[in-house]
């Protein structure tokens, strides 16, 4: 089932929309200089072809509101769409208003910060960064500020990760500037305390931590990791990847941690991926606030402002205001849900991970660290299956496969997180599913899928040889 | 899984073959059985100087991007540059072609840290 491309649609003048009014021309606004030479090689469509090639696109994706969608640590919760509704009010804001008219706009993202900072115990917060790798590298840029401004910025050059840590949490420190250390993981698939001990001393900048893990278990000695950290003057980092498990409950500030990072299309229901865009506000504690990206919103007494006032600010991380409309989601969400409801939703996606792990154990899966897990879990194929085969036969079967082969220390790994939007006849069918496929053929699962609108890609080719862009140049 | 007893191994699946002053180092069949096909490959500069455990080079596959450590302290006096252009080698002859990089120990004696066959053998029985 081949689909093609919208340039293949394209035929030479044809247009989609006729302007009614002779539009300005470039030359008269931009230097020659940077003018381009030949025309863009933009697709020539009319508009009926072009609603049917990207509403035939639509009808061919996999996503959340068509079906169940576990991926582990991605937290694919469902999206209202009253969030839709809120957005529309806000959709005409021009980012270069005056303050004074857009005073709901910023009472929003002021009350908004204030949710979050109670949320995670944070002193003060930035909306700014676009996504959860932004808000990483935001927050460990704080963390170089602030060790550059005692003085320790040259002796501190190491940042450490456990070896479940999310791959954004190495990239992060060693795009910081960072070198990076793995701490391992104990027999029970928590950090394991005495080899973080050996590592932390006045050369570290920071250990970057999620709580639960990637293994979906709770940090249970976090309290003592963070005194540790703190008597070695190394700051602790907190990637909110898997905030969903506890939002509520537990906060990281009262962990002993000095930043957090959230995925507010994580955890707080804006769209990931191509419905986004993301958002990865950054919470710290007071000691870190005066290095936070300018500006924030604050409130005066004749409403409120943009406070461009922190000297010692790291600067700017995202154009004007970060991506707004995703704030305005979160706000949405948050209002909606209230304490109580926010702490139901954490406590049904735990109840949901722990019961569809144990459906899967009935149907022969392995469960390598199995304690009581948070809002994922990690699990294994029977000996001689493969995650990516049963990854692929899910495809088949209506369901979008989990995270396979993460975390690094568990092999052929599953890892399934079922989010607590999902009833309990869905998790059973998956469980259900999965279980058909161990009673497959091999033959069968190498070769699927097979009604899927692509079969199984060539995933070999793509990593070595990739094609970026229609045209070959 | 073919290990060869020529040569000594790491419990992070790198082998270490000497050859006069200087060792050859790679990465096992298990590993690359493990990795899935590997897609690129990030060779050290030469004469860098690394610390035994230190992470030399990357090697990426369709699954993972795993670091490559140094099984001994020493320098980097070669790299296999082949693999710029055909990291499949990895996978087609991991104790052979598929070599990384070469390192002169500070001391040659650090390879008896190291495990040989029979230890690492055993290391992969109680890994899985």
């Amino acid at each position: 089932m081949s689909f093609p491309l919208i340039f293949e649609r394209s035929r030479k003048g044809r247009r989609g929309l006729k302007l009614v009014k002779e539009v300005p021309r470039a030359e008269a606004y931009i230097p020659q200089a940077f003018l381009r030479q030949d025309p863009p090689r933009l697709p020539e469509v009319d508009e009926l072809t072009l609603v049917r090639h990207y509403t035939g696109l639509s009808r061919r994706q996999v996503g959340v509101d068509t079906t169940f969608y576990p991926l582990g640590s991605c937290t694919m919760k469902y999206n209202p769409k009253l969030h839709e509704e809120a957005v529309h009010l806000f959709a005409y804001l021009h980012p270069y208003q005056d303050p004074q008219t857009v005073q709901g706009a910023l009472q929003l993202m002021w009350e908004l910060g204030e949710y979050l900072k109670a949320i995670t115990g944070m002193d003060e917060i930035t909306l700014q960064p676009a996504a959860g790798a932004h808000g990483e590298l935001t927050g460990i840029l704080i963390i170089r500020a602030y060790h550059e401004d005692r003085g320790e910025g040259k002796e501190r050059r190491l940042v450490l990760v456990p070896d479940s840590a999310h791959g954004s949490n190495p990239a992060t420190a060693s795009m910081a500037g960072y070198e990076v250390k793995e701490v391992p993981s104990g027999p029970d698939g928590e950090v394991d305390l005495e080899a973080l001990k050996r590592e932390l001393g006045p050369h570290v900048a920071a250990i970057m931590l999620t709580n639960p893990n990637t293994l979906g278990l709770f940090e249970r000695r976090i309290l003592e990791i963070s005194r540790l950290a703190k008597e070695a003057g190394v700051q602790l980092y907190y990637d909110g990847a898997n905030l969903n498990a506890i939002m509520g409950w537990a906060r990281p500030g009262d962990m002993g941690f000095d930043v957090v990072h959230l995925n507010l299309h994580k955890t707080f229901t804006v769209p990931h991926g191509g419905g986004g865009p993301g958002s990865g506000p950054v919470g710290v504690k007071a000691h870190l606030a005066p290095y936070l990206p300018v500006p924030t919103v604050a409130r005066g007494e004749e409403g409120f402002y943009l406070d461009f006032q922190r000297p010692k600010s790291i600067g700017r991380v995202r154009s004007f205001y970060g991506n707004f409309l995703a704030l305005v989601r979160a706000w949405v969400y948050i209002r909606t849900l209230g304490l109580e409801g926010l702490k139901k939703a954490a406590a049904l996606s735990v109840l949901n991970a722990r019961y569809l792990k144990e459906l899967l154990k009935e149907k022969g899966f392995r469960v390598p660290y199995d304690a009581p897990c948070m809002h994922e879990f990690v699990a294994q194929p029977p000996q001689g299956f493969r995650a990516l085969d049963l990854a692929k036969g899910l495809l088949e079967l209506g369901f979008h496969p989990p995270t396979v082969y993460f975390p690094l220390i568990v092999k052929e790994a599953l890892m399934v997180e079922p989010t607590e939007t999902e009833g309990k006849e869905t998790l059973e069918a998956f469980a259900e599913a999965l279980g058909e496929l161990l009673q497959k053929p091999k033959e069968w699962l190498e070769g699927a899928p097979y009604s899927t609108p692509v079969r199984r890609l060539d995933e070999l080719r793509a990593n070595r040889s990739p094609k970026l862009t229609y045209f070959d140049e | 899984m073919d290990i060869p007893k020529d040569r000594f191994y790491t419990k992070s699946h790198e082998w270490a073959l000497p050859e006069g002053d200087t060792v050859l180092v790679g990465i096992t069949d298990y590993a690359q059985d493990a990795l899935g096909d590997v897609v690129y490959v990030e060779l050290p500069e030469v004469g860098r100087k690394v610390e035994k455990g230190e992470a030399v080079a990357v090697v990426e596959s369709v699954k993972t991007a795993s670091d490559i450590y140094a099984p001994v302290a020493g320098e980097v006096v070669e790299v296999n540059a082949a693999l710029e252009k055909t990291p499949e080698l990895i996978n087609q002859d991991p104790y052979g072609e598929g070599w990384i990089f070469r390192l002169r120990p500070l001391d040659m004696g650090h390879l008896d840290d190291l495990l040989d066959a029979d230890g690492y053998a055993e290391a992969l029985e109680s890994e899985a």
